[in-house]
């Protein structure tokens, strides 16, 4: 079997306006919703107490919210998740009470509506833990892609390549976290683990594309730099996809069959996953295409009385 | 001809059957068993072995096996029943004996555990327990030096017969207190004082000054003082933790520090968590003290100021009682505790060390006769409201948990009496558990209960086989026969990530199951890579032979390339992450590691057995 039998000959880069605007529209509406919406921290980042329990009965919501504000919680969250018997409680960070405390108050409330209810999950984080989380959050991040930057620079030599993989690279995670804050689903540690990768995988292909750019240029200089960036593309395209087609069969997997607790993380991947190629295909080249990019910058002419032996 | 040589072969088949070795611990899985230790510490033998196989045949219990591992004795059993009814047995006839602790046991036949080859430990997440994370109060322990060196300099002053106005702990160019002052009449000889101090304490920098008071002599600790004081605190409360674990009889637990003041703890299989972390974060210490018998006591009582040297305490009872500054021996110089029935009911008894012995024995011989009070000390993290602002603050409290008179003279070893039962029996375990250094506050709990973790290894098992099944297909689909040859390497990379787990004892938690997944997916790649390749060649006519070599020649760049930024994700997630993040971590990095190697020498490996032999190759299945 093959995706396409011959060599494909797409004109990738001539349509590219329509590409850019397509991502500028993306990065805009995507970067104002994280600005008007924010995310939808977990715990794991503002601190509080999240709750999962499975109940004898089916779960009356509000008596349970009832109960939790008379024990002194302000704005509790109470949902039912899974099947009725079973429910979600949030409670927003509380630093005038100590861990061990809220756990107590927050069980004995369940127990009082609700007698034999069994705790599956509890975790109470303090307000200075998330805090912390937050930090070495953004700075993860922002440490993975200067490492990458550097990394670009080093392998390429001309910042016009690596112009074109950064931007490519800050386009797939901003998506996410976009689509993240759009669709208020949880941002926990584990997506932040899911972005990291999704950072990883997307300059993979980038790179990979990169790498044909340069053969094709050593191949032949003389070509016109399009033409060579299209014939890098197509030539890399079936990789792209089968290799794009295997790991989405792992991340459905994981995303339809791997519960709850990585709903959240494979979401991520899958959308980063389709952002980066397409992003590799259609962004991070043109940028370098429109940046100038020339054979003379990957391959400059060695100043020497050399022969040369191109064709 | 496609030539490989024969070294690379003999690699990959020696690397191929260690992974198999060290992975083969996991393919057996776990049956419910039992942990049972003694309760004074002293190692399982075969007979306490046979006692206990005894005791639980008596009683009915039906177990499969028992064998003695690192001192600890495991009692294997068909059914969680079964192993619940034996803890129950166990704890209520054997209670006073041994402590008992619900563990797993692996199936994997007993030449593999001589080995020293183990199975992966479950993360929290999948096997359900607690996770609790302190934050240790580095800077009250700087608090306690300051502390201890005013205690010293008062000796040494006293002893001298040096006189001082008063002693205070002084804050000077840092953001905590960090030195001592002593306050001096005018008109007294500072260099004497100096002199005099300088002899308790050798490493500390001591300079006298002229304050408008008078003259004074302090004492100011450098950062590299704090710092390390901070880390000896640290290092101390992972110690006295662990030992507190021990004393909890978990099995399996986890005592690890995390950043600078940070130590979390794992309790696997532990659902109740309130006595847990009573024990755990309860910052008690004992001291001894001389009661004050010449003071006036109503009138401390009333002024709220003690007498010189005295200080005001309450007891049990809430009731006042006016003790001596001067310390005779704290908590950190106990050496053993243990619960002990007195004349006069429960009681703990208590050993001290040397220098805690000569100073118990100097006391006694001089104050016979008159009574000593034990003082209990409890730290906890209180949050009061300070014009509105909610501030944490520290609290002591300070309790006189037993008055007595001296009736004899004694030294290193003697008891503590008056107190109930329950009293006796947690004090005597925080005395023996030691100390903490710093105080420790309980920064976030979890707990996952043991259906939730079943569950989660369920849906994460479920999702791996289900990925590779898929991968598998699609495999064979669009590559036929070369389609099977990345299958077999794919199986030989999960083979080698799950090896190399298992020798790191790295626990596996969801993420890292995650990881593997992932890895799966992403280990196609380097494959389809070379295959795409070599498609390539054969497309514009080179020969079969020719396009494999070529195939696995060009593609190394992009694949070397595109696995190193994958690489700076995994190392980054590694340094900042922590716990399951960090395992995923791991499993990502390690299995870009694991995948390079399989694609690139195991399937070339491969291919040449199958095609380089032949003289000519008609065609290539490569679909």
């Amino acid at each position: 079997m093959e995706f396409f039998h011959k060599q494909t000959n797409i004109a990738f880069m001539r349509t590219r306006k329509v590409w850019y605007a397509l991502s500028i529209v993306m990065m805009v509406v995507s970067l104002g919703a994280l600005v008007t919406r924010g995310l939808n921290l977990a715990i794991d980042f503002t601190g509080g107490v999240s709750v999962e329990a499975a109940l004898p009965t089916a779960a009356n919501v509000d008596a349970i919210r009832t109960q939790l504000e008379a024990a002194g919680f302000h704005e509790p969250q109470v949902g039912i998740f899974g099947s009725s018997r079973e429910v979600a409680i949030r409670l927003p960070p509380d630093s005038s009470r100590s861990v061990a405390e809220i756990r107590a108050k927050v069980e004995a409330a369940l127990l009082a509506v609700a007698p034999g209810a069994e705790v599956r999950n509890l975790a109470v984080v303090g307000p200075q833990v998330g805090d912390e989380l937050r930090t070495s959050a953004i700075w993860a991040l922002s440490f993975t892609l200067l490492l990458i930057f550097i990394y670009i620079a080093f392998r390429f030599h001309t910042w016009r390549l690596s112009a074109g993989a950064i931007v490519a690279v800050m386009h797939d995670p901003i998506l996410v976290l976009g689509i993240f804050s759009i669709s208020k689903t949880p941002f926990d540690l584990a997506v932040v683990a899911a972005i990291l990768a999704v950072i990883g995988y997307s300059l993979n292909d980038t790179v990979v594309i990169f790498d044909r750019i340069r053969e094709r240029f050593e191949h032949n200089r003389r070509l016109a730099p399009i033409t060579v960036l299209d014939q890098a593309i197509n030539q890399t395209l079936s990789r792209t996809i089968m290799t794009k087609v295997v790991t989405m069969i792992v991340v459905v997997a994981l995303l339809f069959l791997g519960g709850p607790v990585l709903r959240g993380f494979s979401e991520a991947l899958a959308i980063g996953i389709l952002a980066g190629t397409y992003s590799s295909i259609y962004i991070s080249s043109a940028i370098a295409l429109d940046a100038g990019l020339t054979a003379e910058h990957v391959f400059p002419t060695v100043k020497k009385s050399a022969v040369d032996d191109l064709p | 001809m496609l030539e490989y040589a024969r070294w690379k072969y003999i690699l990959v088949c020696l690397v191929l059957v260690a992974a198999l070795l060290f992975a083969l611990p996991n393919f057996f899985g776990e049956d419910p068993a039992l942990q049972v230790v003694r309760k004074d510490r002293v190692a399982m033998d075969a007979a306490a072995q046979q006692q206990v196989a005894k005791f639980l045949g008596e009683h009915g219990v039906a177990y499969t096996s028992t064998f003695v591992d690192n001192g600890r004795l495991m009692v294997r059993f068909g059914s969680v029943a079964s192993q619940l009814a034996a803890r129950d047995a166990v704890n209520e006839n054997l209670g006073g004996e041994y402590i008992t602790a619900l563990s797993f046991a692996s199936r994997a036949p007993a030449w593999l555990g001589r080995m020293g080859l183990r199975p992966m430990p479950l993360g929290l997440d999948l096997r359900g327990g607690l996770h609790l994370l302190y934050q240790v109060d580095v800077n009250g322990a700087v608090g306690q030096l300051l502390e201890s060196y005013e205690q010293d300099f008062r000796r040494v002053l006293g002893e001298k017969k040096l006189a001082f106005l008063d002693i205070v702990t002084i804050t000077q160019g840092a953001d905590i207190p960090n030195g001592v002052r002593v306050l001096l009449a005018p008109g007294t000889d500072a260099d004497a004082v100096v002199a005099a101090l300088k002899e308790v304490q050798s490493d500390l920098a001591i300079e006298s000054l002229t304050l408008p008071s008078g003259p004074a002599v302090q004492a100011v600790l450098t950062p590299q003082q704090i710092r390390q004081r901070q880390d000896y605190a640290i290092q101390q409360n992972l110690t006295t933790l662990r030992n507190r674990v021990n004393e909890l009889g978990v099995s399996e637990p986890i005592v690890q520090r995390q950043g600078f003041d940070r130590i979390i703890v794992q309790l696997p299989g532990v659902q109740n968590s309130a006595d847990v972390k009573d024990i755990l974060g309860k910052v008690a210490t004992l001291e001894f003290r001389l009661v004050d018998t010449q003071g006036d006591l109503a009138q401390a009582v009333q002024s709220g100021r003690a007498p010189l040297g005295s200080k005001l305490y309450k007891d049990k009872d809430g009731r006042p009682v006016l003790l001596k500054r001067d310390l005779i021996v704290t908590g950190d110089q106990l050496t053993d505790a243990m619960t002990a029935a007195t004349q006069d009911g429960p009681g703990v008894s208590v050993k001290l060390d040397a220098r805690g012995g000569a100073q118990m024995l100097k006391t006694t011989q001089a104050n016979l006769g008159k009574p000593m009070a034990v003082v209990f000390i409890e730290k906890s993290r209180q949050t009061v409201d300070v014009g509105g602002k909610k501030v944490e603050r520290e609290v002591t409290d300070q309790r006189v948990i037993s008055v007595a008179t001296i009736r004899g003279v004694f030294s290193n070893q003697f008891q503590i009496t008056g107190l109930t039962q329950t009293e006796a029996r947690e004090l005597a375990l925080l005395l023996r558990a030691g100390s903490l250094a710093a105080p420790i506050f309980l920064a976030e709990e979890r707990a996952i209960g043991p259906s939730l973790g079943a569950q989660n290894i369920e849906q994460g098992v479920m999702a791996l086989i289900v990925g590779m099944l898929g991968v598998f297909a699609f495999m064979v689909i669009y590559y036929h026969v070369f389609g099977i040859v990345a299958d077999l390497v794919l199986l030989a990379n999960v083979l080698l990530l799950t090896a190399l787990l298992s020798m790191m004892g790295a626990a596996l938690s969801l993420p890292g199951i995650a990881g593997i997944i992932l890895t799966v997916g992403m280990a196609v790649d380097a494959n389809v890579l070379i295959y795409e390749r070599i498609r390539e060649e054969l497309r514009i006519g080179v020969s079969p032979q020719a396009a494999i070599r070529a195939g696995f020649d060009k593609a190394f760049s992009a694949i070397a390339d595109s696995n190193v930024t994958t690489l700076i994700a995994g190392i980054v997630l590694w340094v900042f992450g922590t716990g399951a993040i960090r395992g995923f971590a791991v499993v990502l990095s390690l299995g870009i590691a694991t995948s390079m190697f399989t694609a690139l020498m195991g399937s070339r490996a491969l291919l040449t057995l199958m095609y380089g032999g032949r003289a000519k190759v008609g065609k290539l299945a490569i679909g």
